[in-house]
């Protein structure tokens, strides 16, 4: 009774025209967007464009600079260091991108069995993803270091298979790889606990019907999990190669693009230039050259995300 | 009934069965599960191992490989720490890391949080359109906005000021945190706030008394993610920040606690391990957050 007495009061009441401008629909629409919009546009938008325009001009610290067409582009290409820089990006994003996904596949596998103590293990395996990539990095610097890494005492001192000590930062394919191990071990677990929540989602009614066709287990890994986890495993996979093609932590942290600039990935080569050199504009654009690469991988991520919702019989939107 | 029998009893099966893979014998278990996943967690752990037990070696122990045993500290000291203390700028680089991240977590929630509530429930035209491109810019990475963003910072006169860092910090944390939450918001029946509709509320009071309580959980997931994310964050912090003392964790202990050429590996590994800690603790307090947040995130 009190409660339709106290409907029927309401439409007379008389809401003040602050109280209905706030329930105006397309009014609240902008005042939600705007926070995020404002950001994302002045910080996030404008820059791009920026940056983009920086690429075309000589722009130095405390100058501006002037607009000179292809220039820096061209000197790029004339420039050895950038072409190793470039090289050495794709490489360092493809073999560290496999490792990532083979050791993370293999150790998702390993956690989908039955195992004791399984949140644990799960929750001690995301620490190296958790912790700053700096913080880890400078461990790993020290753990190669060229006079008392652990790695050269175990293999020199305990078990005796080499009897130099490695000199893993100074010589240029032997940092290269350490950076490269150095990134498949932060990327392990990113990898693994996503491919995992793809796993747990595969019914095991589909491994019981293949075992009773006499499946073997590489058949079941490869026609039942692999396709199964093809869509998640797309996703995972664009966003780790964006992620290390722009790397910079790493590199940076550990060896700083030596020896003799041979280890620069494109994003430590345009920060040198453009920070610490002073030449914003050829660093904008090295910066912007890795662009189209990122909208490549991007187009590729957006119909893999189409794909699944056509595979899980939803609409392609 | 025959229904929610089968349903009842599916579990059970599911355990008995899941056996396929659990058909092999223990030794043949120990062999191709728990010793690739014991060198796994070895692998993985070993470096913060490495980091913690150089941290309380002192540093004759520390070059001494004949006399000692690497792996073992046998007289731990704390004189690395304390270094690092009292005789360093870390206590204000903290500080200085804490409030950015603190501060940079709250802005991103607060401006995500009402764009997944507009795209998600007011559900404008093109609303999903804009959900692509925020999702978008969640593709963009830090390493192509640092130049542009670092003469913007020097023309606004916040070069060298943490506010450079709390603006731009959310140019990364918005894009992710409105993507968790426009899923979280999905979950959300929207039943209820139809009901409320009809009771008389405004869109306001239905978001905040409704939709927001319901979504707390979606909401630690996004904090905390944009927590250790900021916390994290390095190019930006190096680019905008020059004075010493107002650097964050990770650039100082790499830029102050290097001097020369003379690298001290306890306070270098001290700075290291304490700068951790924050995001480990707060990590052991939202795992299952942590774990749902990133699968979400990706399935999404």
């Amino acid at each position: 009774m009190a409660t339709t007495s106290q409907r029927v009061a309401l439409p007379p009441v008389e809401q003040s025209w602050l109280a209905r401008l706030f329930d105006w629909k397309p009014f609240l629409v902008v005042l939600c967007m705007l926070p995020c919009v404002g950001l994302l546009v002045v910080f996030l938008t404008y820059p791009l464009g920026l940056g983009i325009w920086l690429g075309f001009t000589d722009t130095r610290i405390g100058r501006a600079g002037e607009w000179i067409g292809l220039e820096n582009y061209v000197s790029l290409l004339q420039d050895d260091t950038y072409l190793m820089a470039v090289w050495w990006t794709f490489f360092y994003t493809l073999v560290a991108t496999i490792g990532k996904f083979a050791l993370g596949l293999w150790l998702a596998l390993l956690l989908n069995h039955h195992l004791p103590f399984k949140s644990f293990v799960r929750a001690i395996i995301l620490i190296p993803w958790i912790v700053p990539t700096v913080l880890s990095a400078i461990a790993f610097w020290w753990i190669y270091d060229p006079q008392f890494s652990i790695i050269s005492y175990i293999l020199v001192d305990r078990l005796g298979l080499l009897d130099h000590y490695i000199d893993f930062l100074g010589d240029t394919w032997n940092a290269r790889w350490s950076l490269i191990a150095a990134n498949i071990w932060r990327g392990i677990p990113f990898v693994a606990i996503c491919l995992l929540a793809g796993l747990q989602t595969i019914s095991p009614s589909l491994y019981e019907a293949a075992m009773i066709d006499g499946a073997t287990a590489w058949q079941r890994f490869w026609h039942i999990t692999l396709p199964m986890l093809m869509p998640i495993l797309a996703v995972v996979l664009t966003f780790s190669v964006i992620f290390t093609f722009t790397d910079f932590q790493l590199v940076y942290a550990i060896t700083r693009g030596g020896p003799a600039n041979s280890t620069h990935l494109m994003a430590t080569l345009a920060f040198q230039r453009a920070i610490p050199g002073g030449q914003l504009g050829e660093g904008a654009a090295i910066a912007v050259s890795m662009i189209p690469f990122l909208v490549f991988a991007t187009v590729f991520s957006y119909f893999a995300l189409a794909r699944r919702k056509w595979q899980q019989g939803g609409k392609d939107d | 009934m025959t229904e929610a029998a089968t349903a009842a009893a599916a579990p059970t099966t599911f355990v008995e069965r899941s056996g396929p893979l659990e058909w092999a014998s223990l030794p043949r278990r120990v062999v191709t599960v728990y010793l690739p996943l014991a060198c796994f967690v070895v692998v993985l752990l070993f470096p913060f191992y490495w980091m913690a037990i150089t941290t309380f070696k002192s540093n004759e122990e520390l070059y001494d490989y004949k006399n000692f045993n690497p792996f073992w500290v046998s007289s731990p000291t704390l004189a690395n720490i304390n270094k690092l203390l009292f005789q360093t700028d870390y206590p204000s680089w903290l500080v200085t890391t804490m409030t950015v991240a603190v501060v940079a977590t709250a802005l991103s929630l607060f401006a995500s949080v009402l764009a997944a509530y507009a795209i998600q429930r007011l559900r404008f035209k093109g609303s999903q359109w804009v959900g692509l491109a925020i999702y978008l810019a969640y593709l963009v990475p830090p390493s192509i906005l640092f130049i542009p963003l670092a003469t913007m910072v020097f023309q606004l006169g916040l070069f060298d000021s943490p506010l450079a860092l709390i603006l731009t910090y959310p140019t990364f944390l918005v894009p992710f945190c409105t993507w968790l939450l426009i899923g979280y918001f999905k979950s959300i029946p929207y039943e209820l706030e139809e009901c409320a509709l009809i009771d008389g509320a405004t869109r306001l009071q239905i978001l905040w008394r409704i939709t927001l309580p319901l979504a707390v959980p979606g909401l630690i997931s996004a904090g905390i993610f944009a927590f250790t994310l900021s916390w994290n964050e390095f190019i930006y912090a190096l680019a905008f920040i020059q004075s010493a003392e107002k650097k964050t964790v990770p650039v100082a202990v790499l830029t102050q606690l290097v001097e020369g050429d003379v690298y001290h590996w306890g306070s270098l590994m001290a700075g290291a391990l304490l700068g951790s800690i924050p995001v480990a603790i707060f990590y052991s307090f939202f795992v299952e957050y942590y774990v749902s947040s990133l699968t979400g995130a990706v399935k999404e």
